[in-house]
């Protein structure tokens, strides 16, 4: 078959809606272009755990500490869930993770800013989690199979984080004045932190145009940002918080929410790693990878041992 | 009935659960692999899980009307009852594998007891517990046989470990009047029978592992009766920071 024929199977296949297979011909920049989002969404999974797992200790009840470490286990098994898929895809786990800690491979910057209060695990839950699904559910009917199949398994616990987010700044809401102060606040650091999530705006966005049409991208960074807002308005409304934003405000003729322009210049500061907390979250990840170099070794070295045994 | 002395019993294994389940969690993003990750948090939520139960039936015999969360949060150091073995620092991943083998080869015969135990609510938590100890146990054995047998580092690490919480582990076998009492009752097991099943888990996996029981056989203890280490108070103000910084509220 020729490089025009491999082709041609290919973008029928993405024209028709067929998933793409780790077996398939692909273009070379569309396998790079999956390996980058894909890692990048590992790498934001498991830099995630550190902001709620800081809190696991101090969780308020046994109750609030059993779902937060289930919660925090999910965001790992999502890590490697997506660590998998990017190996279909010809990565190297090992390498991709090296790239993470250089600096060289992003994650999301949300996880830069730090986690100050227990309102703050509901907040995440609620926001971080909630906007995540956003992006994720787009993802379920991305081209390529492996990728769509691990958010449809992810899509499902995301939801439930976010509800269990929800419900707890809810206890806050009725609870003490103090509390609800507490959700407030947490509401006002992580709202626009959020709605950054979804990336730059579409005129800026370097990406998006080829990863729409080869359909791994759904709906651009502005659509998805203003899916976010007009489902979250209605439920700060329930919760009696106030978002902080004096230009929010329904516009009936464009069916949607108006809000403010993002503060783009805090954005691209963290991207380049000056977020309150960049410097800590990679340099715990680097930590981790370092101490438990021996006990990589050792496993390595156990497993070689035994199967020589095996073989002698 | 027993209650006081059963009551005691309880408490310590809640205790214990809910110590060793808070330690496993400062590991929380910061394990060797992300498999451990995932190994460590759902061992710790095993150990929240099940003292969330045990409270709950401590509750119910201590008869004050309080619930699991005020014995879990607003207690005194010297009323918590745990061993000294679950309170000590996670170390290094060696430390804390060999804190849990040797707890889990301790808990997994215990509930094998239990579970026949006519104590109803005991024996139901026992039966309930059984399976998630069984993993427990495996994952720890497992882990303790590769460090063991692994390269000079990760044995020497895994003999560091075994050298220091040996003298801990001779507490795992504490009895008092109450448990004598419970004993001459049939509602627990003999400790001397759960420590015979633990040390030949211990002898079969440390041997497996290259590794020497220590013959330095000097013990520590104080937990049962609630007097810990210095690092109990610690593990409190975190565990107990939310409830002392906003009392009387939920959440
Ligand atoms: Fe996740
Ligand atoms: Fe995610
Ligand atoms: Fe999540």
């Amino acid at each position: 078959m020729t490089r025009a024929d491999q082709e041609r199977i290919f973008n029928e296949k993405i024209a028709k809606e067929i998933k793409i297979e780790p077996n398939d011909w692909m273009p070379e920049e569309y396998r790079q272009t999956l390996i980058r989002q894909i890692s990048q969404h590992a790498h934001s999974e498991v830099v995630g755990m550190l902001p709620e797992g800081n809190w696991i200790t101090r969780a308020p009840n046994l109750r609030r500490k059993a779902v937060l470490l289930a919660k925090v286990q999910d965001e790992a098994g999502h890590g490697l869930y997506l660590y998998s898929a990017t190996e279909t895809l010809g990565a190297d786990r090992e390498k991709t993770i090296d790239d993470l800690h250089s600096g060289k491979a992003k994650y999301s910057s949300i996880f830069n800013y730090p986690a100050l209060t227990w309102a703050d695990i509901g907040a995440i839950g609620w926001l971080v989690d909630g906007a995540a699904i956003m992006n994720q559910v787009a993802l379920c009917r991305t081209s390529y199979g492996p990728y769509a199949r691990a958010m449809v398994k992810i899509c499902k616990e995301e939801s439930f984080h976010q509800r269990q987010g929800y419900e707890s700044l809810m206890k806050l809401c009725k609870g003490t004045p103090q509390q609800k102060a507490m959700a407030q606040d947490a509401l006002n650091r992580f709202w626009w932190p959020a709605l950054m999530m979804f990336g730059p705006n579409d005129a800026e966005s370097t990406h998006s145009d080829q990863s729409i049409a080869w359909k791994i991208k759904r709906f651009t960074n502005d659509e998805l940002r203003q899916s976010f807002v007009d489902a979250t308005v209605p439920q700060a409304e329930i919760l009696g918080l106030v978002i902080p934003d004096e230009n929010l405000k329904w516009n009936e003729e464009r069916g949607h929410y108006d809000f403010s322009e993002i503060n783009w210049d805090e954005f691209w500061q963290v991207v380049k790693g000056n977020g309150p907390c960049n410097k800590e979250r990679l340099a715990a990840r680097v930590k981790a990878k370092e101490d438990g170099l021996w006990v990589r070794e050792a496993a390595n070295a156990f497993a070689k041992k035994r199967s020589m045994k095996k073989s002698a | 009935m027993n209650e006081a002395a059963l009551y005691e019993y309880v408490l310590r294994m809640s205790d214990d659960s809910l110590i060793l389940g808070q330690r496993l969690g400062e590991w929380c993003g910061h394990g060797p692999i992300l498999e451990e990750d995932i190994a460590m948090t759902n061992i710790a939520l095993d150990l929240v899980g099940q003292a969330i139960s045990l409270y709950d039936f401590a509750v119910l015999l201590e008869g004050k009307d309080r619930d699991h969360d005020q014995l879990a949060y607003l207690r005194y150091e010297n009323e918590y009852k745990n061993l000294l073995l679950v309170e000590q620092p996670n170390g290094d991943f060696a430390m804390t594998m060999l804190r849990q083998f040797f707890f889990d080869a301790f808990r997994l015969p215990l509930f094998e007891f239990l579970e026949k135990s006519p104590v109803e609510q005991l024996a139901a938590i026992a039966q309930k517990s059984l399976k998630e100890t069984r993993y427990h146990l495996k994952h720890s054995s497992e882990w303790v046989i590769r460090l063991g047998d692994g390269t000079e580092e990760s044995h020497r690490r895994a003999q560091a470990a075994v050298d220091h919480l040996w003298r801990y582990t001779h507490e795992l076998f504490y009895e008092n009047q109450h448990d004598v009492e419970l004993q001459e009752n049939g509602l627990v097991p003999k400790l001397s029978d759960v420590q015979a099943s633990w040390m030949i888990t211990v002898q079969e996996v440390l041997k497996e592992a290259t590794l020497a029981i220590p013959t330095n056989n000097w013990k520590f203890e104080g937990g049962r009766e609630g007097r810990h280490s210095e690092h109990m108070g610690y593990i409190l103000s975190e565990l107990q920071y939310m409830q002392r910084a906003y009392p009387n509220m939920e959440w």
